[in-house]
């Protein structure tokens, strides 16, 4: 068992090492895909046996339980679609003169660099190391969101790796508190940071110490999950990275810092009872639905809009951890994966609509149903999706999100962010209907050539809402997964 | 070392680290900022060994010599060598930092209310474990507030990363002053990361300069809704 610990992060190191060593070229196009597939079988392999005693590896560094099983398939699910979707984007870069040999070659051993730090971030035994998992992904990725070295590409670059290296500071500030108060409640020296001695010993950490450390790691991890008040990087980032890099930082990224406000919340509310996180995560998941649906009544950039459907749902998610019951709890990681897949399908088809049109200005594409049927009903659908229409799963999970509020006696902060949902529906529906439906743009310079996707791009898009729609309609697979996650992070206080 | 000359070693090192943090605001000469840096390094460096020497600990005495090596010469080696890229690029005029959004003499008096704001907000550390070292965590909180506000006042981009790296040297501090250091692959993962960090933004710095033909960051006004 202990070596499916090792494979998923193992597998994408590998790939890395291959694309260093070979390029991207035609033979190892599609190595970054296979690593995806692994990491998302082995998900499932450690999610069908996950049992009271979870496997763990590496001298106890490594741990796999319900939760961090169902992260990777996440992460695995996601990666796999971006990866298929990579080699028909970059083979447009650079026809297009956006990209040469050596920037293909990076941007094959950053993403899979990137995929293992995230593997390992859900897989970490210990506060410590997801702590320099996050913080390695944000590295990793700087590069990629300035890969194509314009003047926006660097300008969101620096602000991304300022603003969430800082952020995610102040989680090791709070780390380095909550060990401290660890060290006084008489946990082990040898696992002060693990998550299992700190939920077992959390009665009896210093209250005071503790509420300040708390705070420090939710402001922290939340920066890089895209929650105000850190979340200015985040449109910016999202815009300027390369589609498929935009699908993993938005789909699976934002999820994984969200996992460790997750982690943090179960040693807190033993700790400081319910209330201290609630009230804070209520205060970050209503700012950021304010934020989210303020800007985006005025958006004009598709790929912005997008980023800020992102920011949306992370505020959705911070609402339904702040409920914290066990049938909340399970909505929110339903959401994550349904998100996951909806959004990345989304970011891949505004990719191939950006390689047509020319730029990422809404005006400029016009009438995208005619034009590319293919990848208009892909981003429509996963549009829809995002705005939470059945048969996608986003809609089982948010019914289950406000049911959940209303039964835990939040009936007023679920009311505000249906009103704010609402705000956020009309916007994001009027502006897709407008790139779909409007009429073309004519006149000299007006791209009106039909275009449709590589084939395996085509096939991430169809595959990505064929599962979204899929968990949408049953959850069987992940039912007793789904639980057992659930139990894990439901608030006892 | 008996109590006495512990307790004064730590306090003259937590100065000296206080200080130099300060004085990061007062010089706008970006080659001295760059100096008052290392020697902040030197000092969290003879911090983390004093630390180490009173309690005994091998280990930590190892880690407060790699500190002092990267935070007092391998970082600001790197920033110098940023410096004087730019500076031969662009002349000797973009290495000041000519307008901060907050003047010189405002910055110190904000400095003195972070301190205050610091020790307020440390009170349960302090009072959890009354030890002469948990005693100065406030003043290693002080030197994370100075280095946050460095980063949203300052508009160099180097001044930018010198007040990240505060923000960094701080929580170092505060995490050997409450109980000796996090666990090893913890620090060891910090540290690399924060190399990183630096590197990537040394890069970007070079981009930020090619394509905007200056590192005054008011230039970075595109990308906003």
């Amino acid at each position: 068992m202990t070596v499916m610990l090792i494979v998923p992060i193992g597998a994408p190191i590998a790939a890395a090492g291959a694309y260093a060593a070979l390029g991207w070229r035609r033979a190892t196009a599609w190595l970054g895909a296979v690593a995806a597939a692994v990491v998302l079988a082995s998900g499932a392999v450690l999610a069908a046996s996950t049992d009271d005693r979870p496997p763990t590896a590496l001298d106890g560094l490594l741990r796999a339980d319900a939760l961090s099983a169902f992260m990777l398939i996440v992460i695995g699910a996601v990666a796999l679609l971006a990866m298929l979707a990579s080699p028909g984007y970059l083979a447009a870069e650079k026809a297009a003169g956006h990209a040469t040999g050596r920037d293909t070659r990076r941007y094959g051993v950053l993403t899979q660099g990137f995929v293992a730090a995230m593997a390992l971030g859900v897989l970490a035994a210990s506060l410590g190391v997801l702590w320099v998992a996050v913080e390695a992904t944000t590295i990793l990725t700087a590069f990629l969101v300035g890969h194509r070295r314009t003047r926006n590409a660097t300008e969101a670059a620096w602000k991304y790796v300022v603003i969430c290296s800082t952020g995610i500071a102040l989680a090791f500030l709070g780390i380095a508190l909550l060990h401290f108060a660890a060290r006084h409640a008489q946990v082990p020296s040898s696992g002060s940071l693990d998550f299992t001695q700190l939920t077992a010993y959390a009665g009896r950490l210093d209250p005071g110490v503790t509420r300040i450390a708390v705070a420090l790691l939710v402001l922290g991890f939340g920066a890089k999950a895209g929650l105000a008040p850190l979340h200015a990087w985040l449109p910016d980032a999202h815009s300027q990275a390369p589609a498929p890099v935009s699908a993993l930082m938005s789909g699976v990224l934002l999820s994984v810092a969200f996992y460790a406000v997750l982690r943090v919340k179960v040693i807190a509310d033993i700790a400081l009872g319910a209330g201290f996180v609630r009230v804070l995560l209520l205060i970050i998941a209503l700012a950021s639905l304010a934020l989210a649906a303020a800007l985006l009544l005025a958006q004009r950039d598709y790929k912005r809009m997008l980023a800020y459907s992102s920011m949306e749902h992370m505020g959705l998610l911070a609402l339904g951890a702040a409920i914290g019951s066990r049938l909340a709890v399970a909505a929110v990681l339903l959401h994550v994966l349904g998100h996951g897949l909806a959004k990345s399908v989304a970011f891949l088809a505004s990719g191939q609509i950006q390689q047509a049109v020319g730029g990422s200005r809404i005006d400029a594409a016009r009438g995208l149903a005619a034009r590319a049927p293919l990848v208009a009903g892909g981003f429509g659908a996963a549009v829809l999706a995002l705005l939470g229409f059945p048969p996608f799963s986003l809609f089982a999970s948010e019914i289950g999100i406000f049911r959940a509020g209303f039964d835990a006696g939040l009936g007023w902060a679920v009311a505000a962010a249906l009103a704010l949902l609402l705000l956020i529906t009309a916007s994001l529906a009027a502006r897709t209907g407008r790139m779909l439906l409007g009429a073309p743009k004519t006149g000299p310079g007006a791209a009106t050539l039909p275009f449709r996707p590589a084939a395996a791009a085509g096939a991430a898009l169809v595959a990505g809402l064929v599962a979204c729609a899929a968990l949408g309609i049953t959850i069987w697979p992940l039912h007793s997964l789904l639980d057992h996650a659930a139990a894990i992070l439901e608030a006892h206080g | 070392m008996n109590d006495t000359l512990y307790v004064q070693l730590l306090d003259l090192a937590c100065g000296a680290f206080l200080l130099a943090g300060v004085l990061v605001l007062w010089r706008r000469d970006l080659a001295a900022i760059v100096r008052l840096f290392a020697v902040q390094g030197a000092a969290l460096g003879v911090l983390v060994a004093v630390l180490g020497v009173h309690d005994g600990d091998t280990e930590v005495i190892g880690l407060a010599v790699g500190i002092g090596l990267l935070r007092a010469v391998l970082l600001p080696w790197l920033l110098r060598r940023a410096l004087a890229a730019s500076g031969g690029a662009a002349g000797p005029a973009a290495n000041r930092e000519t307008a901060p959004l907050v003047n010189v003499a405002a910055s110190l008096v904000v400095a003195a209310l972070l301190a205050l704001l610091a020790y307020a907000v440390t009170r349960p550390v302090v009072a959890l474990d009354p030890s002469p070292a948990a005693h100065a965590v406030p003043v290693a909180l002080t030197v994370v507030l100075i280095g946050f506000f460095a980063l949203v006042t300052r508009r160099r981009a180097l001044s930018q990363v010198v007040g990240f790296l505060l923000v960094d040297n701080g929580i170092t501090a505060v995490a050997f002053l409450t109980t000796s250091g996090v666990p090893l692959i913890v620090e060891g993962g910090v540290s690399l990361d924060v190399l990183l960090a630096v590197l990537v933004l040394q890069l970007l710095t070079a981009r930020i300069r090619a394509a905007f033909g200056d590192t005054d960051l008011d230039g970075l006004r595109e990308l906003r809704d």
